[in-house]
């Protein structure tokens, strides 16, 4: 072979394709899709019948990106930050911007310490945490062989169980420790 | 459901969601729908992921109330709802970038407002739920057309817009050789969307065998198992006459196996905002001039992508959160003369009380799983 200017040639011509696959080249022409042009400008576009969106209450002073100029007329109330989690997220909102690594680390860390936190306060409470149903793994039974990425097998459960056998571990030292004293 | 930490989810009783805007609307979920980027969620990988929080952003269902300001829909409507949230008139969403809207995610100006897709996306509740809030209900959901099944509807609220926007990016031509990496259902819905667009040939690449035969069968793709390869670049160029493919599309993201440093340095320690794995495979084996679409889901942090190469290969990297309602019009009609059927990759239908399971089953690739629908008792 050699390396030449013609595009190489395919195994099926545009006709046999068309014949074979429901549908093909019914987007044929670029310029006729959906979203071509990348951006076309129609502020009519819609059912909005504003400018800008009437501004939902704030309920209670919810973070938000220093890269934005207010808080935006529209927002999610799902979670309110709270416990040593919420400290280290209103933290991470306030002091860095979204191109600082720091402020994705401190929140990737406050969602650890989020999981853990909410794990002791669920002991508390008439729901505690069940790792065994939670994690889903009685889908598992004995039939391993229905899994089709093997290579999963080892790995996964390794960092699932270990933050729960650590603290388990941590726990019976603490337990250890104070009945000795 | 609710997010529970890390790998665990549980049904929980909460409070019916109510109107905390007067452009809300409260749906009933009739169907929801598990996507592979809930799966980043769920492993804990997206920053301020908060426990408590409901995941879900592919649903329909019926509208049980509206706010005041709420004119183009009434309740008892059938809606299906895109993921993004959104809000018809900032300067992105003027300009057609409903997925980029600036007036809806105080948490960050990187990324638009996403249904049950952690804080960074807003702090949304999502649709794996009985009842779910729909923020701005006069520019998001749109009525399910009398004729379509609900289960290609759920289907339209991201992953066939998502796989066909990511064929679109890829800017095919007729007879450019397509080949996508990733098997998922948004891989596959980009495979079948690249014939529409005439590919001449569609290759589909990814690691688990059961996948590979829905690409031959559904997307009606040539297929490759990227580990019974040495080196998938090298084979790659071999099937392409040396010269590449014309367009890839990196259907899989932040979670990519196949380079286990990669994958140990983002999917487990997080230190990465994503494995790049099939992001470089598609740098190397597009060819010089060629395009790449990204649709796989990263997160903010960066990623070790190989640039050097894709600059000194001249590529065109394009990438976006889809903007479906943008999609739809278009994507009705396809279904409407039986050029794509949504449903055919649906694996399994799970009851909201078992969503454990169900993301264990998604997650694990237990039975063959492809595409979970999450069934609410209201339903
Ligand atoms: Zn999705
Ligand atoms: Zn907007």
């Amino acid at each position: 072979m050699a390396y030449t200017p013609d595009k190489p040639k395919l195994p099926e011509t545009s006709d046999e394709l068309r014949a074979r696959i429901p549908g093909w080249g019914a987007d044929l022409d670029p310029r006729d899709r959906p979203a071509v042009p990348r951006e076309q400008f129609d502020p009519t576009f819609s059912g909005a019948h504003w400018e800008f969106p009437e501004r939902q209450p704030e309920l209670w002073p919810r973070e938000r990106s220093i890269e934005h100029a207010f808080l935006t007329p529209v927002f999610g109330t799902s979670c309110p930050p709270k416990g040593l989690s919420g400290k280290i997220r209103r933290y991470s909102y306030a002091r860095y911007s979204e191109a600082r690594a720091a402020h994705w680390l401190l929140l990737l860390a406050s969602d650890r310490v989020d999981a853990v936190e909410s794990t002791l306060r669920s002991f508390v409470s008439r729901r505690p945490d069940n790792p065994v149903t939670e994690t889903g793994v009685l889908a598992d039974g004995p039939r391993g062989e229905r899994r089709a990425d093997k290579g999963h097998h080892l790995l996964d459960p390794v960092i699932v169980a270990a933050p729960w056998v650590l603290g388990a571990g941590l726990a019976y030292a603490l337990i250890r420790r104070l009945v000795r004293q | 459901m609710v997010y529970r930490g890390p790998y665990r989810v549980r049904p929980e009783e909460k409070d019916r969601p109510s109107i905390e805007h007067p452009n809300d609307a409260i749906v009933r979920v009739t169907r929801a729908a598990i996507c592979g980027s809930d799966l980043h969620l769920y492993h804990g990988l997206m920053p301020d992921t908060r426990v408590g929080m409901t995941f879900g952003h592919e649903f329909v269902g019926v509208v049980d109330e509206v706010g005041p300001s709420v004119r183009n829909l009434k309740a008892g409507d059938r809606v299906m709802v895109p993921f993004n949230i959104f809000c018809g008139t900032c300067y992105f969403c003027a300009r057609g970038l409903y997925s980029n809207c600036h007036n809806v995610n105080p948490n960050a100006t990187a990324v638009g407002g996403i249904y049950g897709y952690s804080h960074t996306c807003g702090g949304y509740d999502g649709g794996q739920a009985e009842y779910v809030r729909v923020p701005l209900a006069d520019v998001g959901p749109s009525l399910i057309p009398d004729w379509m099944d609900e289960d290609d509807a759920v289907l339209l609220t991201d992953a066939l817009a998502t796989g066909y926007f990511g064929a679109q990016l890829g800017d095919i031509s007729e007879g450019d050789v397509v080949v996508v990496f990733g098997a998922g259902p948004v891989g596959l819905y980009a495979a079948a969307s690249a014939w529409l667009m005439g590919a001449g040939r569609v290759i589909v690449i990814d690691h688990l065998d059961y996948r590979l035969e829905k690409a031959a069968t559904f997307a009606h793709a040539e297929t490759i198992n990227f580990t019974e390869y040495d080196d998938i670049v090298v084979h790659m160029k071999k099937i392409t006459d040396h010269l590449g493919a014309d367009v890839a599309i990196d259907a899989v993201g932040a979670e990519a196996d196949g380079n286990l440093l990669q994958h140990v340095t983002a999917a487990k320690l997080k230190l990465q905002g994503g494995s790049p794995v099939a992001l470089n495979w598609a740098i190397d084996s597009v060819r010089k001039g060629g395009t790449i679409s990204v649709m796989g889901a990263y997160g903010p942090m960066f990623s070790a992508i190989k640039f050097g190469d894709a600059m000194n290969k001249g590529l065109t990297l394009r990438m976006n959160q889809c903007p479906v309602k943008r999609q739809w019009p278009r994507l009705f009609e396809h279904i409407r003369n039986g050029y794509l059927k949504p449903s055919d990759i649906v694996t399994h239908r799970i009851p909201l009380e078992h969503i454990a399971e169900g993301y264990h089953i998604f997650s694990a690739k237990l039975d063959g799983c492809i595409k979970p629908l999450i069934i609410p008792n209201a339903a």
